[in-house]
């Protein structure tokens, strides 16, 4: 892993500072001039019809896909060189679940770059990831091969993964998706418990009736951002409609969900 | 006589056999190694691609040497073509792949037709221009071990340990890229550099392997020995060894067979051994193999109808239908809908097992142990069709399907969770069945 020259630190207050942030793919765009300024300590939902670019705006800010312009920086610096507070959940249909994996041999990658280059996985490592898995609820899994495990419970130990990383900024990416009650649940304890350690965590998010409960914060994306600020502030049936558009089943369930009607 | 000159060969008898097997087994061992990454990192046909544009390689540097004057066989020289064109190969499908609309298989398919067809017009070329200098290029095309000398064979063996050294020293670093490279580059890793680390392996493994398997077939060695050791293990290490010994095989065995028959291509004979080896571990092999899959769903489709039979006699029972064993039958028949033989058949299997015993008045009664399983899988199912009902938009009339299916394979962990989950929207609600007391089927 190359050394940074200066080490990464999370002085700021502001987690996450996106600006001017194109991306396009064969000359498409996908997300327009994209600017936020999120700060520290937040559980942030990031949320948008499909094709809003929810995904894509997590990849650019992590470097994965090229930027036709733009600035990504993590406590006041470029995200390049705070890689090391950045924790990454990719979306659980991303990978071969068919891999010759057990879950603990996964969940060790979140170890990797702690680990260092070359080096193998060392035993102390090996009960930070047992451990991790025991967070999460599935340390009786530890040894299974990973097609063997469920929907949620593959969510679960990718979170695992996320969490071994320790790092102070979280991305993840609809971790929430196809999961069953057990998971669900599961997640909201980490969520929770990562906010207490005051870690920001921004959460790619399709359930706008879940939105006050699970966040503090929210990006409202339709290619570009609509809204983005406290709940409370932006989170309203006007945000939404410039958000989604006139889609009226939609709109009856997310007027259902402002006036605070839960099922 | 052929038995002799077979056994004389597997034995190593001789010293040119050595030298092939040696050579061959190495290049075994690279491959199959290698090429666990290669297939899991899902560009097998990349390296195919880079093979077959190897061709033109190997005819133009011949060209060059024969233009200065020298003899056309020299073998490094031609390795070097080769390689050079192979990688502009590579180059070229990633170029047409990022720059066009075309999808990957197509870039894949354009590249590898058209440099291999440019490779066979010079070779056509060549032996038009100078017949006999040229004789022996083609056997680039089908590989020939025959000619492989001592230092090609010491060639093979420093790739070979070079390649074990490389993806023993970056086995974490090499995992991690092929798992999830998008997880890989988030975490900082230089995923590029790692691929390009990991296919110039496999590109060198490739242009050491053409002249003893041929342009056609070195993919072989690169893919099948890895898919074969897939079907015995689901850990990554053992496949990297498993997949090196399948290779270090075919390099032995089909060198054997075709020094016995050297007109076969040895190319030819020892993937043929790999093929035979994938055949047995499709079949035979212990974690994914055939018989193993099939082994698992029909010890599976009996635990499925052994519970059901344990739920169903559990229920006869809660209707109080006990009287006589033909009662019980009949019962469980029209409730059921299976055939009085069947039943028979399963409760026999049952009572076997210990789960069933004859009690009085001739009646199928549950011993301890099949009351306690009675007991765990009546509520088990309860709970799931619960749950299906309180958290699934499942229309009702499907409930008790799918109860059926999911809930032989619903693990403790998971029924502990179901318990804690309905227990937390108060208690659990009314079943369409009567329901246990909770105590009881908790302790059970």
């Amino acid at each position: 892993m190359s050394v940074d020259t200066s080490a990464p630190a999370t002085t700021s207050d502001t987690a996450l500072r996106v600006a001017d942030l194109t991306i396009a793919y064969q000359r498409k765009p996908v997300l327009w001039d994209v600017d936020l300024v999120v700060p520290a300590g937040v559980v942030a939902g990031i949320v948008g019809p499909n094709g809003a670019g929810k995904s894509t705006l997590i990849k650019a800010v992590l470097d994965l896909v090229p930027h036709a312009s733009g600035l990504v920086e993590v406590f006041g610096k470029p995200y390049r060189k705070q890689r090391s507070l950045v924790g990454y959940v990719p979306q659980r249909e991303s990978v071969d679940w068919d891999y010759p994996i057990s879950a603990l041999e996964l969940v060790e990658m979140g170890l990797y770059r702690k680990i260092g280059w070359l080096k193998p996985v060392t035993r102390a490592y090996r009960s930070q990831a047992l451990a991790a898995l025991e967070e999460v609820g599935m340390a009786d899994f530890a040894n299974r091969q990973i097609s063997r495990l469920s929907g949620g419970q593959q969510q679960r130990i990718f979170l695992a993964r996320a969490l071994v990383q320790d790092a102070s900024v979280y991305f993840m990416d609809e971790p929430f998706a196809g999961v069953d009650a057990a998971t669900e649940k599961a997640i909201m304890a980490i969520l929770l418990r990562l906010r207490q350690r005051q870690k920001t965590v921004f959460v790619v998010h399709h359930d706008l009736e879940t939105v006050r409960e699970y966040f503090d914060y929210l990006i409202m994306l339709n290619m570009r951002v609509v809204a983005a600020g406290a709940v409370a502030d932006v989170f309203t049936s006007d945000n939404l409609r410039r958000t989604y558009g006139g889609r009226l089943t939609l709109l009856d369930r997310a007027v259902d969900a402002i006036g605070g009607i839960r099922q | 006589m052929n038995v002799e000159r077979l056994l004389r060969t597997l034995l190593l008898s001789d010293y040119n056999t050595r030298v092939v097997v040696f050579g061959t087994v190495a290049l075994g061992i690279a491959g199959g190694v290698i090429g666990v990454f290669l297939l899991l990192r899902r560009r097998a046909l990349l390296a195919d691609a880079v093979s077959h544009a190897a061709l033109p390689g190997v005819a133009i540097a011949f060209l060059v040497l024969v233009a200065l004057g020298q003899s056309g066989r020299n073998l490094p020289v031609l390795m070097i073509g080769a390689l050079v064109s192979g990688l502009i190969g590579m180059g070229c499908v990633i170029v047409v792949n990022r720059y066009t609309r075309l999808s990957e298989d197509a870039a894949l398919g354009i590249v590898l037709s058209v440099f291999f067809g440019f490779g066979v017009a010079l070779l056509g070329i060549i032996q038009k221009m100078r017949g006999a200098a040229a004789a022996g290029l083609d056997s680039f095309i089908y590989g020939k071990t025959a000619s492989m000398i001592r230092s090609d064979a010491l060639l093979i063996g420093v790739v070979a340990v070079v390649v074990l050294i490389g993806t023993t020293l970056l086995f974490k670093e090499l995992r991690l890229i092929t798992f999830d490279p998008d997880f890989a580059a988030g975490d900082g890793w230089p995923v590029g550099t790692l691929d390009v680390t990991l296919m110039a392996l496999v590109v060198i493994v490739t242009v050491i392997g053409l002249q003893s398997v041929g342009i056609i077939l070195v993919i072989a060695l690169l893919i099948i020995p890895p898919a074969a050791a897939r079907f015995w293990t689901e850990s990554l290490r053992l496949m990297a060894v498993i997949s090196g010994l399948i290779g270090a095989l075919g390099g032995y065995l089909g060198t054997a067979i075709s020094g016995m028959a050297p007109r076969l291509p040895a190319g030819a004979v020892i993937v043929s051994v790999m093929g035979a080896a994938f055949t047995v571990s499709f079949l035979f092999g212990s974690e994914r193999g055939l018989v193993r899959v099939l082994l698992d769903s029909l010890a599976l489709r009996r635990r499925v109808l052994n519970q059901n039979l344990l739920r169903a006699l559990y229920e006869c029972e809660e209707t109080g239908c006990t009287d006589s064993a033909d009662g019980q039958i009949h019962y469980l028949s029209t409730a059921r809908g299976w055939s009085a033989p069947q039943l028979r058949r399963w409760i026999r299997r049952a009572t076997r097992q210990g789960l069933l015993t004859t009690g009085e008045n001739g009646c199928w009664d549950f011993t301890d142990h099949g009351r306690r399983e009675a007991t765990r899988v009546t509520r088990n199912h309860r709970l799931w069709e619960i749950y299906l009902l309180e958290h699934a938009d499942v229309a009702a009339a499907h409930v008790d399907q799918g109860a059926d299916l999911i809930e032989h394979v619903l693990g403790d962990a998971l029924v502990a969770e179901l318990e804690d989950v309905l227990a937390d929207r108060d208690a659990l609600p009314a079943s369409p069945h009567s329901l246990l007391p909770a105590n009881e089927a908790r302790t059970s």
